[in-house]
């Protein structure tokens, strides 16, 4: 698992890359447990090449998301395999959290 | 057709696993969807196993056992080690809006386990644990 970021005025990018379980989880909650995290206005995800993810890795967003609604910071997934969106759909979280298919429609929320 | 996996538990080994899982299932042509719901299954159990049951001790192991007839799968997991490890609830119904209300991590694995697969028992023999998960598919 790999998470590269990009950064612009108000926004962090993260891009996923691999697979997320309960080995690779333990990189991207570091990522999401910076502080500086909360100076952003929207945390992106992009998932298109993230091919799996496991409770451990769902866990994870879930873990940081009050956090950051309580800071007015917007999480928001793109361009998720459909398998993947599949494991959110099992545990209804597609209804729980912000994901849209493109990068436009991301950066648009 | 039948294959069999022997891993130390190490949740380094969970992606070895998920390969396993994965060349047994995408032989048969089936949707990327359902391999992945049954990869995943598998590797919440195996993950159980690995972290809560062994400490993830690595001189611990378990064993894999996949069995494909023609519509469906049988799946056996058997901890190799001597604690009795039964998940207090295999089929639990999280609410997710209060997870994300508490910030939790964990919890959600079983439920998982329990919606993708149509059958999912944990049981002791010989001494050691053992879950049988089964799925028909088309």
């Amino acid at each position: 698992m790999k998470v590269t970021t990009h950064t612009s005025t108000d926004t962090l990018t993260l891009v996923l890359d691999g697979e997320l379980d309960a080995s690779s989880a333990v990189v991207l909650d570091a990522e999401l447990n910076k502080p500086e995290i909360l100076n952003y206005r929207k945390v992106l995800v992009d998932c298109q090449r993230l091919s799996y993810i496991s409770s451990a890795g769902l866990g994870v967003f879930i873990s940081h998301l009050q956090r950051l609604q309580d800071s007015d910071v917007k999480l928001v997934f793109f361009n998720m395999q459909e398998k993947v969106f599949n494991v959110f759909e099992i545990l209804g979280l597609d209804s729980l959290m912000h994901i849209v298919p493109t990068e436009q429609e991301a950066q648009a929320a | 057709m039948t294959s069999h996996l022997r891993i130390a538990c190490s949740r380094q080994n969970l992606q070895q696993v998920r390969d396993f899982v994965r060349g047994f299932l995408m032989a048969g042509h089936r949707s990327e969807v359902i391999v992945n719901q049954v990869v995943l299954a598998v590797d919440e159990v195996v993950a159980n196993f690995i972290i809560h049951a062994n400490g993830e001790d690595a001189s611990q192991f378990l064993d894999l056992m996949l069995a494909l007839t023609e519509h469906r799968l049988d799946i056996e997991i058997e901890d190799q080690g001597h604690t009795i490890f039964i998940p207090s609830s295999v089929a639990p119904n999280p609410d997710m809006r209060e997870y994300i209300r508490q910030g939790r991590k964990g919890g959600m694995g079983m439920a998982l386990v329990s919606r993708i697969m149509d059958q999912v028992e944990f049981f002791e023999r010989n001494a050691h644990t053992v879950c049988h998960l089964s799925k028909k598919l088309g």
